[in-house]
């Protein structure tokens, strides 16, 4: 050692400590490597068991003499509980789906978007910082209060601007749902604006557009298609909403346009016979499975869509 | 495009255009306010430290919310505990391992549309998979097969039943694609030159992983965790198909104890009629809004405090 | 084409262990001033593709142990997807693959059986722009080391001291070796980078454009460091620019579209060049 010079310290270091294993090391990362996959199959093996369970009990509810796949998707009529003769006519608690879902979307979707310009293009740093904020907490209000909320605070102002509306109704429901789906709405429509490239807004300003031609005639355009997923995906949230539609939109399925009147969405129906209104096992009890398979693909549908969408809009700009 | 539009025109649409968005602003902000003001002013005065620590009743001024609050600190607790190694091992898995293969694509598309099945399914699922295990073992509570002692932590059932276990982890179906995704977007933000940096030097992968791209990552992964919780937290939908309105006396024991949540005492109050359990319910509210809040504010204080530029 | 390959392949009478280990350094003259310079590298007929986009085309190519090698060629080139094929750092993106030979020290580098991580252990590697680990000066640079073997919290203190006066860093950072190495201004990352590598014992260090992201100061310190490493290590520099290439290399290689246009002592590449593009290139008429 004293012989070398001074300059090889390279030497020096490389003498120091000792080896670790190599096959050790192999052996861990494989082991890691499995482990990992085997959380990250987990996922395929929720989507695979949801499908399997599903279509195992509504082909269990489609055994049951009372129903049949003609009268599910023909029958208007859905009275599984009541009556002396039951019927099984998906088509009224559809209705009631859409209907809550229309309010909440016509109430949503444009102020949403608007906000989301807003934040997006007019908004000042210190704006922004006020209004993310209150977005979030909306967000993360759980859905039981906005049930709550609609039941004792929106139910009965509707009440006193007209008397149509009863102590359940499709209207009280719907705002809930829309005050629900709102956050979710901004914020993806604004990540969706934000992401338009400067050099585009830039271009609209030099040729002597205002703030509103560059933000609606060119920011809007140019993000419509990641715009358009955070509909499809808020829509989806709402069509699968549960416990807003529980409290406040009734119980009563019927094919209804009318806001003020009472329905019943699938989400409530299926609340409604947990909650033990029906002896399980039996064929009002097997329905709610028919009912979430509905559900289901509806909301696994309206999720694709904004899935591809939004994954090709991402391409568009990345 | 024929006749010219008057410069005054369009200052006007400007004009109007943000007075709109003004407007359309201040909805969410006035929702929120009437929400808060209208929540506070039923259930303010019946709340109490005896409301708090009392346990269910038939009257409303004897009511409390001693077992749902201690039911969800349970069943949240299992449910974080199984969902964020499972969340963000299947997260780095996918960022710092899988190659691009036609598996991975397919395994991300399935979690963003896990994302965004309803509540209500995975409490069927639930209900099917923990609660009855698929009537593997029987469908009675009598013939269930029981592991150790009733007394102990550590009981277990088979099947779970509607016990604290089953609503734990029925949660965690709920909230795992939100972990997934949030600690995806965590680890994309940790630049490349990092692990660049560190594969040069001669790390594995999962050297690389463990050493460096964790650690980066970590602000970012807990922001995602602590939102994903305050989601459980509010989650009543699934818990309600696993085991309908339990009236429960008791703060759970063990693994296999009955439970209530806050959220679905709050349900159960909120649709009874009488306005004193309203009263009550927004009582109730208050408490799980506080829970929330301080959740939000950890997670803020986590962004903005301990997020340092990494380049 | 061809590539005119001028590189000398000195034979090496000695074996290794004779090298007189402090033969004076002298810059830029070429490998006759280094008696003991064998080769670390060899190319032979070597080309890769990112798909199917063809990036390097039949390189034949004889790096020398512990000299300075430079490449140089305009952006594209391949220069860089070269560089990073001698520490496998391709490996990470999944179409990169490549055909020929790729030895070190008679080692094949492209074959299936070798441990990558055994290979950058010894073939170490310095980026473009400094990519400091988020956490201590310490801990950078204990990083790499704890990856293969294990240390005494003396041999590790020590360890880190030799590689960071190595670096030539050691007297800035001694007094705050536990704080962020984010602290850092942008030429002390990048010696720490250096540093970072140094400490694991490398045979080869490839730099990447060292000091395309440092100002002129920097850019002095981090010449002179390199000059100072290269009678210890075997140094490949990518650089942009011909200045740099002139001052601190040995040896010179001109990469021009996905071929090598010519090689050899940098004093006659820049000053004779064989071949007509590396001239108009050296003397910037292109590039």
């Amino acid at each position: 050692m004293t012989a070398l010079p001074t300059n090889s310290t390279a030497r020096d270091i490389t003498r120091l400590g000792r080896p670790k294993s190599v096959s050790a090391r192999v052996l861990r990362e494989r082991i890691i490597v499995g482990t990992l996959a085997v959380a990250a199959s987990f996922s395929i093996l929720v989507t695979t068991t949801i499908i399997v369970v599903l279509a195992r009990e509504t082909w269990g509810f489609f055994q049951f003499d009372e129903v049949s796949l003609g009268e599910f998707f023909g029958s208007t009529e859905w009275n599984p509980l009541l009556g002396a003769e039951k019927h099984f006519g998906i088509w009224p608690l559809i209705s009631g789906t859409l209907l809550v879902t229309a309010i909440a979307a016509s109430f949503a979707l444009p102020i949403g978007l608007i906000s989301a310009v807003y934040l997006s293009e007019y908004a000042s740093p210190k704006v922004r910082a006020t209004l993310k904020p209150s977005l979030e907490i909306l967000a993360g209000v759980p859905t039981v209060v906005y049930g709550f909320f609609a039941l004792t605070v929106i139910t009965p102002l509707l009440q006193k601007i007209s008397p149509a509306f009863g102590n359940y109704n499709a209207m009280s429901a719907g705002l809930a749902t829309g005050i629900m789906i709102l956050p979710i709405v901004c914020s993806m429509s604004e990540d969706a604006l934000r992401a338009v490239p400067r050099s585009l807004r830039d271009g609209a300003f030099a040729l002597g557009g205002t703030r509103f031609d560059v933000s609606v005639k060119v920011v809007v355009p140019a993000a419509l298609s990641g715009i358009v997923a955070a509909f499809l995906l808020a829509i989806s949230r709402a069509v699968g909403e549960t416990m807003i539609v529980a409290l406040a939109a009734g119980g009563i399925a019927q094919i209804t346009a009318n806001p003020s009147a009472e329905v019943q969405t699938m989400t409530a129906y299926m609340v409604q016979i947990f909650l033990g209104d029906a002896p399980a096992f039996g064929v009002e009890y097997k329905s709610s499975y028919a009912v979430a398979s509905m559900l289901f693909v509806m909301t696994f549908v309206l999720t694709m869509i904004g899935q591809y969408i939004l994954r090709r809009f991402r391409e568009e700009y990345d | 495009m024929s006749a010219p539009r008057s410069a005054a025109s369009r200052l006007l649409a400007n004009r109007v255009f943000l007075v709109t968005c003004l407007v359309a602003t201040n909805v969410a902000m006035l929702v929120l306010a009437v929400l808060l003001i209208s929540i506070f002013w039923q259930g303010w005065d019946t709340l109490s430290w005896k409301f708090i620590t009392s346990f269910a009743s038939r009257k409303p001024t004897d009511a409390g919310i001693m077992a749902p609050l201690m039911g969800s600190v349970w069943v949240c607790s299992i449910c974080g505990l199984v969902a964020l190694p499972l969340g963000v091992g299947t997260a780095v898995f996918l960022e710092e391992f899988a190659k691009k293969t036609r598996f991975t694509r397919v395994v991300q598309t399935n979690i963003m549309n896990l994302a965004g099945v309803p509540s209500i399914v995975y409490g069927i699922l639930g209900l099917t998979a923990f609660a009855r295990m698929f009537g593997a073992f029987g469908t009675n509570v009598e013939e269930a097969i029981t592991l150790g002692n009733e007394d102990s932590l550590l009981f277990l059932r088979l099947p779970f039943g509607s016990s604290v276990l089953a609503g734990g982890l029925t949660l965690m179906l709920v909230i795992l694609p939100v972990v997934i995704i949030s600690t995806q977007e965590a680890l994309r933000a940790v630049p490349g030159s990092l692990r660049a940096g560190a594969f040069a030097l001669g790390a594995t992968r999962w050297q690389t992983v463990w050493g460096i791209t964790l650690p980066a990552a970590i602000p970012g992964i807990m922001t995602g965790a602590i939102l994903s919780m305050s989601r459980a937290i509010g989650e009543s939908a699934p818990l309600l198909v696993l085991g309908g309105l339990l009236l429960v006396f008791n703060t759970p024991e063990n693994l296999m104890s009955d439970f209530a949540i806050l959220p679905l005492q709050i349900y159960n109050w909120a649709g009874r009629p009488q306005d004193a359990f309203h009263e009550i319910a927004a009582s109730a509210i208050i408490v799980q809004l506080a829970v929330l809040l301080l959740f939000n504010g950890i997670a803020v204080f986590i962004r903005q405090k301990l997020q340092k530029p990494l380049q | 084409m061809q590539t005119e390959s001028t590189s000398p392949t000195p034979p090496s009478a000695h074996g290794h262990h004779a090298k007189p280990l402090a033969a004076p350094h002298v810059h830029a003259s070429g490998a006759a001033s280094h008696p003991d310079a064998g080769t670390a590298v060899t190319v032979r007929a070597f080309s890769s593709w990112y798909g199917s986009f063809q990036a390097l085309k039949g390189l034949d190519l004889d790096i020398p142990s512990r000299q300075v090698t430079a490449f140089i060629g305009p952006s594209g080139c391949g220069k860089s997807t070269f560089l990073r094929w001698i520490n496998r750092m391709n490996d990470t993106i999944p179409s990169a693959r490549a055909e020929g030979t790729l030895d070190l020290h008679g080692e094949d580098l492209l074959a299936r059986s070798l441990d990558v991580v055994d290979l950058r252990r010894r073939v170490g590697m310095v980026f473009q722009k400094p990519n400091p680990f988020p956490k201590s000066i310490y801990d950078n640079v204990a990083f790499g080391p704890r990856l293969h073997k294990h240390y005494t919290r003396a041999e590790l203190d020590e360890l880190v001291e030799q590689s960071l006066r190595s670096a030539s860093i050691w007297n800035e950072v001694k007094d705050r070796l536990h704080s962020s190495a984010l602290g850092l201004s942008g030429g002390q990352q990048q010696r720490l980078c250096i540093a970072r590598a140094i400490a694991v014992g490398p045979e080869v260090l490839l730099m990447d454009e060292p000091c395309s992201a440092l100002d002129p100061k920097s850019t002095l310190a981090i010449e002179e460091l390199i000059e100072g490493l290269a009678d210890r290590y075997t140094i490949v520099i990518v650089t942009h620019n011909m200045q740099q290439a002139a001052r601190v290399s040995d040896q010179t290689a001109f990469f021009f579209e996905g071929r090598l246009i010519e090689s050899g002592n940098t004093e006659s590449i820049f000053t004779k060049p064989k071949n007509k593009q590396t001239e108009d290139y050296v003397t910037g008429r292109f590039g």
